[in-house]
């Protein structure tokens, strides 16, 4: 499904502010793996998820996806076999555009947009159909504004529209820490409900270690540009935050969890 | 009665530079960029009608000209930026900056009139009756068919610009001056759209360059001096008669309406005795003041 081999990268280099961020991971995804990613700040988590869009160039290393050499593609090109959600809910979505709109806009990923209307009215029953799944009330919105929504249905849209049109892998880049705990919740409650009905391959980094543990069937922790746990199936089932907080010393030599980490 | 002409002028005059205003909308309200290149394809535009005309073109197939000459000129700013990484701001004053001396070459000379050729004007006068042209002034007549031409443009412009920005593209267009990350992420190539919203900005600037041009009865390399202030004047302008209307139709009406209230707003203060040579200095401050109103308003409250 996806193939990272040996992927470098390094910001700013040969400057004083040189940062080697992805240090060689290697990373092999079977379908329908959910893979969710912890770690510490700057521990490579978000650059490898941005690195897989092609929102940053490689150093070294290649990707692959669903057989497709993707390293040189450029983001837009790229974009036809990825759904993304960021972590800031505006992010996402057009604010002063409808809610129809930005679903229309996502509908369209990775064709080609032409002198076509840009919503048929077909679209919009089956648009109304989709937003009832979220159970928020949007179905009876279709022309409200984008901004008008609240931050939580907001990514909850986003999430819709990753996977309106089926994506080859899924990235959730900490989609729900900028969101209240009872929305984080039910936006993350979403993810699984989409994730599971439409057999995604999903990646998912988030500092909440518990959602790490429970959401997915394999678990990876970064650090220092690398990937220093991997972890599946069964054995991941049985795993306790304390463990992941043991291997997370280990790693760093020592030194604490930090405050994020500890407060997952 | 002399207001009366002088607002009736302005008025024709307000509708030909609409068109200008629309293309700035283009680019400062649905893009989120300021784009400079315009002063320089108004008057590249106004020059290239011009020059055409005197060498024996039809006046309505050398706007056609123009709109593409003014694209030429969107698309290079739109390189500049996208390829070549310039900021915005830069790559505009550049364009325009290299479009003043192209436009002294193709005028040839710093301005060149009309008076011995055909203009769109002249053109609707001779299929005037005469029995018509006998009863009515020739300033007003004039006047009066420059509104006509002007009403023309602006209905026809509102529906193609209305129907492509309801299109897949336009809808992508929109997007990408709203949230560029996420239509890139959603598959568009932003570069590719920004470079054709600048084109299709300075096409219709450039237009407007030529119909003023046509109107007024000659070319000048200067005429598009602070065009970028004067078409905000107009969308500000419009802005504030229109309120926050929310349909796209009722904003790119308030952009033609918010213009030929600009022209009248100056057409009275002319008469009212300001100096011409103040007229650009009183349209920018007309600008800061409108833009600056939303920051004025919030500090009121905060003080209150």
């Amino acid at each position: 499904m996806l193939y990272i081999e040996n992927l470098h990268k390094t910001f700013n280099a040969d400057t004083i502010n040189e940062k080697q961020v992805l240090k060689g991971v290697n990373l092999h995804l079977n379908p329908g793996d959910f893979v969710t990613i912890i770690g510490g700040n700057g521990a490579g988590k978000s650059t490898l998820l941005n690195m897989i869009a092609g929102v940053h160039p490689v150093d070294s290393g290649s990707l692959k996806l669903d057989g497709i050499d993707i390293t040189k593609q450029p983001e837009h090109v790229r974009a036809k076999l990825l759904g993304r959600v960021f972590q800031d809910p505006m992010k996402g979505t057009a604010a002063n555009m409808e809610i129809q709109e930005n679903l229309a806009l996502a509908y369209r990923r990775g064709k080609k947009r032409g002198l076509r209307w840009g919503i048929s009215s077909d679209e919009k029953q089956q648009y109304v159909e989709v937003l009832k799944t979220l159970d928020l009330g949007l179905e009876n919105r279709l022309s409200s504004k984008v901004g008008l929504l609240s931050g939580g249905q907001r990514q909850a849209l986003t999430l819709l529209m990753a996977t309106l049109v089926k994506p080859k892998l899924l990235l959730l880049d900490e989609h729900t820490a900028a969101l209240d705990p009872k929305t984080a919740k039910k936006v993350l409650d979403l993810t699984e409900t989409i994730v599971e009905s439409n057999n995604l391959t999903a990646l998912m980094v988030t500092h909440n270690m518990k959602d790490a543990i429970h959401i997915g069937n394999r678990l990876i922790m970064m650090h220092d540009g690398n990937i220093i746990f991997d972890i599946s199936g069964e054995e991941k089932k049985n795993l306790q935050v304390s463990d992941l907080l043991q291997k997370f010393e280990q790693a760093s030599g020592g030194e604490f969890a930090n405050d994020r980490m500890m407060l997952a | 009665m002399n207001i009366f002409f002088a607002i009736l002028s302005a008025s024709g005059q307000g509708l030909l530079w609409a068109v200008l205003a629309l293309g700035i909308y283009i680019t400062f309200k649905i893009l989120n960029v300021a784009d400079m290149t315009c002063d320089g394809s108004f008057a590249l535009g106004g020059c290239l009608s011009v020059t055409l005309i005197v060498s024996g073109w039809n006046p309505i197939l050398s706007l056609l000209l123009s709109v593409l000459a003014g694209m030429a000129a969107g698309m290079v700013t739109g390189f500049l930026h996208t390829k070549l990484k310039i900021p915005v701001i830069l790559a505009g004053i550049l364009s325009m900056i290299s479009l003043y001396s192209i436009n002294l070459r193709i005028l040839g000379q710093p301005n060149q009139s009309l008076l011995k050729s055909d203009t769109i004007v002249t053109m609707i006068k001779k299929v005037i009756p005469d029995s018509v042209m006998d009863h009515i002034k020739y300033s007003t007549l004039n006047s009066l068919i420059v509104i006509g031409i002007g009403i023309i443009f602006g209905v026809l412009l509102c529906f193609v610009l209305y129907w492509f920005f309801g299109t897949e593209a336009g809808s992508a267009l929109r997007a990408t001056g709203t949230n560029e990350d996420m239509i890139r992420a959603l598959g568009q190539n932003t570069d590719r759209m920004k470079i054709l919203g600048l084109m299709i900005s300075n096409g219709l600037i450039a237009l407007s360059g030529g119909l003023v041009a046509q109107s007024q009865g000659y070319g000048d390399v200067i005429m598009g001096q602070g065009a970028i202030v004067i078409g905000l004047a107009s969308i500000v302008i419009g802005e504030v008669f229109f309120g926050r209307c929310t349909s796209f139709k009722s904003k790119l009406i308030s952009v033609i309406v918010g213009s030929v209230i600009y022209r009248v707003i100056i057409a009275l203060v002319l008469q009212l005795g300001l100096n011409n040579n103040d007229q650009k200095l009183f349209t920018a401050i007309i600008v800061a003041i409108a833009l600056a109103v939303p920051t004025i308003k919030k500090q009121a409250q905060n003080w209150r």
